[in-house]
C-alpha cells in the first residue's frame, strides 16, 4: 500500500470531518427503513401477551379471535417447529430455554402467547384482544437475592434460578486471599449499589416484514442490529436450512443494543409461510417500552480493605445481573461484568462473584456497554466514597491504585498498554486541578 | 361510518383518494401515496418523527385524521428537497452532523422549516421550543440546534 499523501498530517481521515455514507439519504428522507417497504397484499401480525408475571396457562381460547373480520390466521406454539431456543446457542452459551410462544406457563408479563395475523393492523389488534386466556397464578419472584435462595420456586428447566457457568453458580475471579487482605487493612468500606432496568427507546420501534419469494425463500426486511443472529436463530426455530432465509438489514432507526434479540422475525416467517403472503410485525411504542428487553437491573456489593495511605489491598465484589425470565444476552453480560471488575486498579487480593439471575421480570439483554456500565458506576462511586472517608483527593486515590504496565491483573493476566495515569494527569490539567509533584511524576511505564 | 373521498395538495400535486374513517394523515401519506419520509415512531403524538406541514403549520401527522383536512395544502420532506442538491437546512444538517440513525431527521427538518418560515432569525430558545416535540435518541440535540441556528443567521 502506498503511503497516504494529504496535507492533514498525512492522513485522509484522522483529524478531518468525514461525512456519514448514509447522511444524504437521511436528510432527504430517501433512506429506506424496513417499514418504508410496502408490498401489495401485506398482512399484519399482532400478539396476545401474558397479563400475568408468573402463571400456568389453564386454557387458551382463540375461537373469538378467529371470528374477527379480517383475521386470516391464529398461531400458537403448536405452529412453531422448534419452539425452544436461546439466542447465544450459536456461540455455545446456554441451552434452549426461551419459547417463541408460551406453552404451558408464562414467566413474565408481556410474554407472547398467541399471534394473530389479519388483513389490517386494526383487525390484527382486535383479534389479539379477543384471545381469552385462563391463568392459574403462581407466586412471582422479582428480586435477584430472593430468586437464588435454595427454597425459591425454580423458574427454569435446569432447576435453579441462575445461569450455570461450567458447573458453577456464577462467573468467578480469584486473586490472592481477600480475607487476609481485609485482616491486614486499616479500613474496611462496604457499600451496596443498584440500578433499575433501562429502556433503549430507539425512535424506530422493533419490527420486520417477511415476504415469501418465488424461489421458495423468505426475504426478511428487518431493523435488527444483528442480521446473522436473526438469520441463524430464525432458521433453527423454523427448522429450515440457513439458505432458505435472506435477511435485508443494516438500516436501523436507533438500536443502542435494544435490537439484538430475535423476537419478531421467527413468528413473522411462520405467518408468511402459512399464508404465502408478506407479513409485517412491528412493535407499537408501548411494546417497545414495555416488551423489548432493557438493560438488566443490577445489584452490586463492593467490600474494600484500604490502607491509611489510600492503597486498596483487598476488594470483594458480588454482582447480580437480573436477566428477567430468559437468558438472551445476559449470561454474556455477567461474564463481561466479572471481567471488568475490580476496575482499572492493581489490587493484590480480589474475589469476584458475578451472577446471572432469573426472575419474573421482562427479559433483559444488551444496551451500550452492558455488563460494564453499571459496574463502573458502582466502582467509581466506591472510589469517591473511599476518598471522602480518608479525606483524600479522589484523583490521588485513583492515581495511587491505577494499574501500570507489568502489574498482575485480577484475571491473572499481565497488564500492558495501560494509560490510566496519563489520562488522569491530562484530565486534571484540563480542569485546572492541582496535583502534587509525586503524582505528576507517576508513569504507566514504570513498575511499582 | 362510510369512507370519504379526500382531495388534498401534497408537495404541489393534487391528490384524490378514498380513506376509511379515522385514517391518519401519516397513514395516507405512507400507505396510500407512498411518501415514506415521514415516520411512525409512536403513532400517538409523542415523538415528532411524523411531522409534516398542513397549510404551512408543522403538525404531527399521526394525530390528524385526514378527513379533517380536506382541501388543505400538505408538505412533506420529499417536497422540500430541491430537484438538484439540497435545501439550506438539509445542507446544514449534513455540515453539522445533525443526523445519525436518521429516523428523527425528516420530522426535525420539517419542524425547523416551519420555524424558519415564520421566524427567519430564531434565537436558540426559539429553536429549542420549535423542536421540543421531536425526540432524537442519537445526537443529544446539540448538533441539531446548531444546524438550525446556522441557517437562521
Ligand atoms: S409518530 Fe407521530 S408523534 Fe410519534
Ligand atoms: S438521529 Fe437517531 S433519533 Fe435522531
Amino acid at each position: 500500500m502506498s503511503a497516504p499523501t494529504t496535507e492533514a498530517g498525512g492522513f485522509d481521515v484522522v483529524g478531518k470531518p468525514v461525512q456519514r455514507l448514509d447522511a444524504m439519504g437521511h436528510v432527504t428522507g430517501r433512506t429506506q427503513y424496513f417499514e418504508d417497504y410496502n408490498p401489495a397484499g401485506m398482512l399484519h401480525l399482532k400478539m396476545h401477551r401474558s397479563e400475568r408475571h408468573h402463571a400456568n396457562l389453564v386454557e387458551v381460547d382463540t375461537s373469538e379471535a378467529e371470528k374477527v373480520k379480517g383475521v386470516v390466521k391464529v398461531l400458537t406454539y403448536k405452529d412453531v417447529p422448534k419452539n425452544w431456543y436461546t439466542i447465544l446457542t450459536l456461540i455455545n452459551v446456554g441451552y434452549p430455554e426461551e419459547v417463541v410462544l408460551a406453552e404451558k406457563k408464562v414467566l413474565w408479563m408481556g410474554e407472547p402467547i398467541v399471534a394473530v395475523v389479519a388483513t389490517s393492523e386494526r383487525a390484527a389488534l382486535e383479534g389479539a384482544a379477543a384471545v381469552k386466556v385462563t391463568y392459574e397464578d403462581l407466586e412471582p419472584i422479582f428480586d435477584v437475592e430472593e430468586a437464588i435462595k435454595p427454597d425459591a420456586f425454580p423458574l427454569k428447566p435446569h432447576g435453579t434460578n441462575y445461569f450455570e457457568y461450567e458447573g458453577h453458580h456464577c462467573r468467578r475471579v480469584r486473586l490472592g486471599d481477600v480475607e487476609q487482605g481485609f485482616a491486614e487493612a486499616d479500613h474496611i468500606f462496604e457499600f451496596k449499589y443498584q440500578s433499575r432496568p433501562i429502556e433503549q427507546a430507539p425512535t424506530e420501534t422493533t419490527g420486520c416484514i417477511v415476504e415469501p419469494q418465488h424461489n421458495g425463500r423468505l426475504k426478511i426486511y428487518s431493523d435488527t442490529q444483528a442480521c446473522f443472529f436473526t438469520l441463524d436463530n430464525t432458521a433453527l426455530i423454523l427448522d429450515v436450512p440457513f439458505g432458505k432465509l435472506q435477511v435485508v438489514g443494516g438500516t436501523v432507526g436507533g438500536g443502542f443494543g435494544g435490537k439484538v434479540d430475535v423476537t419478531v422475525e421467527p413468528i413473522s416467517c411462520i405467518a408468511a409461510m402459512q399464508t404465502g403472503k408478506p407479513v409485517k410485525y412491528v412493535y407499537d411504542r408501548y411494546e417497545e417500552m414495555q416488551i423489548s428487553s432493557p438493560r438488566a437491573a443490577e445489584r452490586i456489593y463492593i467490600k474494600d480493605g484500604v490502607m491509611n495511605d489510600g492503597r486498596i489491598i483487598a476488594r470483594q465484589c458480588t454482582l447480580y445481573a437480573d436477566a428477567g425470565a430468559y437468558s438472551r444476552h445476559s449470561p454474556y453480560a455477567a461474564t463481561k461484568a466479572a471481567a471488568h471488575m475490580p476496575g482499572p486498579y492493581t489490587i493484590p487480593n480480589v474475589h469476584i462473584d458475578s451472577w446471572c439471575v432469573y426472575t419474573n421480570r421482562t427479559p433483559s439483554s444488551a444496551m451500550r456497554g452492558f455488563g460494564v456500565t453499571i459496574g463502573d458506576f458502582a466502582l467509581e462511586t466506591q472510589m469517591d466514597r473511599i476518598a471522602r472517608e480518608l479525606d483524600m483527593d479522589p484523583l490521588a486515590l485513583r492515581l495511587i491504585n491505577a494499574y501500570r504496565d507489568g502489574d498482575m491483573k485480577a484475571h491473572h493476566k499481565v497488564a500492558e498498554g495501560t494509560a490510566l495515569i496519563e489520562v488522569i494527569q491530562k484530565a486534571a490539567d484540563l480542569v485546572g486541578h492541582e496535583l502534587p509533584g509525586e503524582l505528576r511524576a507517576l508513569s504507566s511505564r514504570e513498575g511499582r | 361510518m362510510p369512507s370519504s373521498v379526500i382531495e388534498i395538495t401534497v408537495n404541489g400535486s393534487e391528490e384524490e383518494f378514498i380513506a376509511k374513517p379515522g385514517t391518519t394523515l401519516l397513514s395516507a401519506l405512507r400507505d396510500t401515496l407512498g411518501l415514506t419520509a415521514a415516520k411512525r415512531g409512536c403513532g400517538v403524538g409523542t415523538c415528532g418523527t411524523c411531522t409534516c406541514h398542513v397549510d404551512g403549520e408543522a403538525v404531527m401527522s399521526c394525530l390528524v385524521p385526514v378527513e379533517t383536512i380536506n382541501g388543505s395544502d400538505v408538505k412533506t420532506l420529499e417536497g422540500t428537497t430541491p430537484p438538484e442538491g439540497l435545501s439550506p437546512l438539509q445542507q446544514s444538517f449534513l455540515d453539522n452532523f445533525a443526523t445519525q440513525c436518521g429516523f428523527c431527521t425528516p420530522g426535525m427538518i420539517m419542524a425547523a422549516e416551519a420555524l424558519l418560515a415564520q421566524n427567519p432569525s430564531p434565537t436558540r430558545e426559539d429553536v429549542v421550543t420549535a423542536i421540543s416535540g421531536n425526540v432524537c435518541r442519537c445526537t443529544g440535540y446539540e448538533s441539531i440546534i446548531e444546524a438550525i441556528l446556522a441557517v437562521g443567521k
